[in-house]
């Protein structure tokens, strides 16, 4: 093990962290503004995955696709927010598991009817291809920076957003007291459809960006969705700077988990035995995290007020 | 006979009826459908005694499912090759050893994963469930001793004493017999003290321990009955489709069971058979339509979360008589 090699998987892991950021910023505000808990959030970063690889195919430019990703999700957002999630407000979250369930089925089944079933692939930028040069004498791809660079500038967007404007204090105030809020004269059902939309947009968002170092594919957004759950979950949930620290945690103990731990175990049990092993409880690591935060907080580590 | 003891009457038999007619005429894959209603209905039930009856919206039965039908597998795969695993212990190919070392190993789990996760409540507990799912899901995957993400065969199905469970009919009676017996068990457990009181820490549970109950105990004693009940139904669906994978254990097996509740009827006795019913049913004849059936899957099922609560149960029976 390098010290070049540590970092370069640090970086990925702080990579993942603010992809994560992006998913959970969104399910987070979702979850804390309207009461509810949204599954298809991952069918919104797949919308989001499909319409950037879609739209570069067609002009040959990412950064259409990417201005793409961003107005489809946050149109599809909008769209499942008036049609469906909006009824579902005042229902238990029973229920609300249930309907957006149904609505990754349709998802899922209506992208596949549109692409067919073949992963499509996403061609990095040529203004982002190539690598940089890293203390210690690693090259770190330049796509995977920005990508990081990416992750810090929403995040410290939406910081300001809801710190400092008009928005963002309507959306504070509906986390604190929904029925007050809609008292005092805020037309809460186009705040509703705001912060859906712009959650939806973020997960487009972080879809694109994924989309060029993986697959885009039918169920891509499964297992970050899961992710993002757990994040919430230790960040605290409704808490978007939770959101933040909770993604980096994933982001980063997943990554160099499985990184280090297959090292760690050669010095307990024989190499050919320490590669299944180690893979087996870095899989399982993030959630081992998470039970154990739980244990400790059981509303995470920055639990909201409501 | 009230109109929901007639229904749930009618529906034990035609279940029964179902796969008799479809032996007389030769239908064997109807069979095969009915005992795959009957199992379903059975995992579904164990869900329903945590979830209709506890309130407690598990979005992780899914490994209890998978243990049992891993149980099935690896218990087989032993005896057959004639290997010992763990302490000695030889595998076993009969169904009642088999469920019992099911049930356990998921009671067990359950009171692992129970502790940690009832220390939660609501959206917070649904997703720990489900986290929870997805690590045994994950280390289904990435442990290769048991085929891995390949999943693992049972090459003969395990045995039911004095039946031959290689015959369809006799398998579906197998299957039906248990999920008789459950439902029996479900409705006992509903109407006994220890289910009024699960019933009331639903209802409120400050209420319950402001009179000198206390809901983590009695809570966790249901989940741990729920997971074992489920595993039993992943045992018996193992042997159903003689093959075990780490897609019993994934999120969609969880999210399904759910749906099968609520597409029946949230905490009624035979909601989880209706639902079931009406799913399997449902999966048959979209999929004989057309390929995308998923996706008007979906649209079913958003419009009957929207526009039919109750489910099922709800539009034949009327509303359930406890809220």
């Amino acid at each position: 093990m390098t010290f070049a090699l540590a970092l370069e998987q640090l970086l990925n892991g702080v990579q993942l962290g603010f992809m994560l950021f992006l998913m959970a910023a969104g399910l987070t505000l979702v979850f804390g503004v309207m009461g509810l808990i949204n599954l298809a959030h991952g069918s919104l970063y797949m919308v989001g995955a499909f319409a950037c690889a879609a739209v570069a195919a067609a002009t040959g430019s990412f950064w259409l696709g990417l201005a793409a990703s961003l107005a489809f999700a946050a149109g599809a957002g909008a769209l499942m927010e008036i049609t469906v999630i909006r009824r579902l407000y005042n229902r238990d979250h029973l229920e609300q598991v249930l309907a957006t369930y149904a609505l990754i089925l349709i998802f899922s089944e209506g992208t596949r009817w549109l692409f067919g079933s073949f992963p499509l692939y996403l061609d990095i930028p040529p203004l982002l291809q190539g690598a940089v040069s890293l203390p210690g004498g690693a090259q770190y791809p330049l796509y995977r920076l920005a990508i990081i660079i990416t992750g810090a500038l929403v995040a410290g967007g939406l910081y300001l957003l809801i710190s400092r404007t008009r928005l963002g204090m309507r959306i504070r105030a509906g986390e604190s007291d929904r029925e007050m809020i809609a008292a005092l004269g805020v037309d809460i059902r186009t705040l509703y459809t705001l912060v859906f939309a712009l959650g939806a947009a973020l997960a487009g968002l972080a879809g694109a960006m994924v989309g060029a170092i993986q697959s885009v594919q039918v169920g891509m957004g499964e297992p970050v969705l899961i992710f993002a759950f757990v994040v919430i979950i230790i960040g605290g949930i409704g808490s978007i700077k939770g959101a933040f620290v909770g993604a980096l945690t994933v982001g980063v103990v997943d990554t160099m988990g499985r990184f280090l731990l297959p090292q760690i175990l050669t010095l307990f049990v024989s190499p050919a035995d320490a590669k299944p092993m180690g893979a087996a409880i870095a899989s399982m690591l993030i959630y081992l995290v998470m039970a154990f935060i739980l244990a400790v907080k059981p509303r995470g580590l920055f639990p909201a007020q409501a | 006979m009230n109109r929901e003891v007639s229904i749930n009457a009618a529906m034990a038999l035609a279940l029964l009826a179902v796969p008799i007619i479809a032996l007389q005429i030769g239908q064997t894959f109807t069979i095969t459908l009915a005992t795959r209603i009957a199992i379903l209905a059975l995992a579904a039930t164990g869900l329903n005694l945590a979830l209709g009856l506890g309130g407690l919206v598990s979005f992780g039965h899914a490994a209890f499912f998978g243990i049992g039908g891993y149980a099935a597998g690896i218990l087989s795969a032993h005896a057959l090759s004639g290997e010992p695993m763990m302490f000695g212990f030889e595998g076993s190919q009969s169904m009642p050893v088999i469920w019992l070392v099911a049930a356990v190993l998921a009671g067990l789990i359950g009171l692992g994963i129970g502790v940690v996760s009832l220390r939660t409540s609501g959206v917070y507990f649904i997703m720990i469930t489900l986290a929870f799912a997805q690590m045994i899901f994950y280390f289904a995957i990435s442990w290769p001793a048991y085929g891995g993400e390949d999943g693992l065969s049972i090459a003969v199905r395990n045995g039911f004493p004095g039946l031959n469970t290689m015959r369809p009919m006799e398998f579906f009676l197998v299957a039906y017999g248990l999920l008789m017996l459950t439902l029996g068990l479900f409705s006992l457990i509903r109407s006994s003290r220890f289910g009024a009181a699960l019933q009331a820490v639903r209802q409120n549970d400050v209420r319950v321990a402001s009179i000198g109950i206390k809901p983590f105990p009695i809570r966790l004693t249901a989940f741990v009955l729920s997971a074992m009940i489920t595993a039993l139904a992943g045992a018996l669906y193992a042997d159903l489709n003689r093959f075990v994978s780490p897609s019993m254990f994934s999120w969609h097996m969880s999210g399904e069971l759910i749906v099968l509740i609520i597409l029946g009827g949230t905490g009624r006795l035979f909601g989880p058979l209706a639902g079931a019913a009406l799913y399997v049913i449902l999966e048959f004849v979209l999929g004989g339509m057309t390929e995308r059936w998923q996706f008007f899957l979906g649209l079913i099922l958003l419009a009957v979360v929207l526009f039919a609560r109750g489910g099922v149960m709800g539009l034949l029976a009327g509303k359930a008589r406890h809220g």
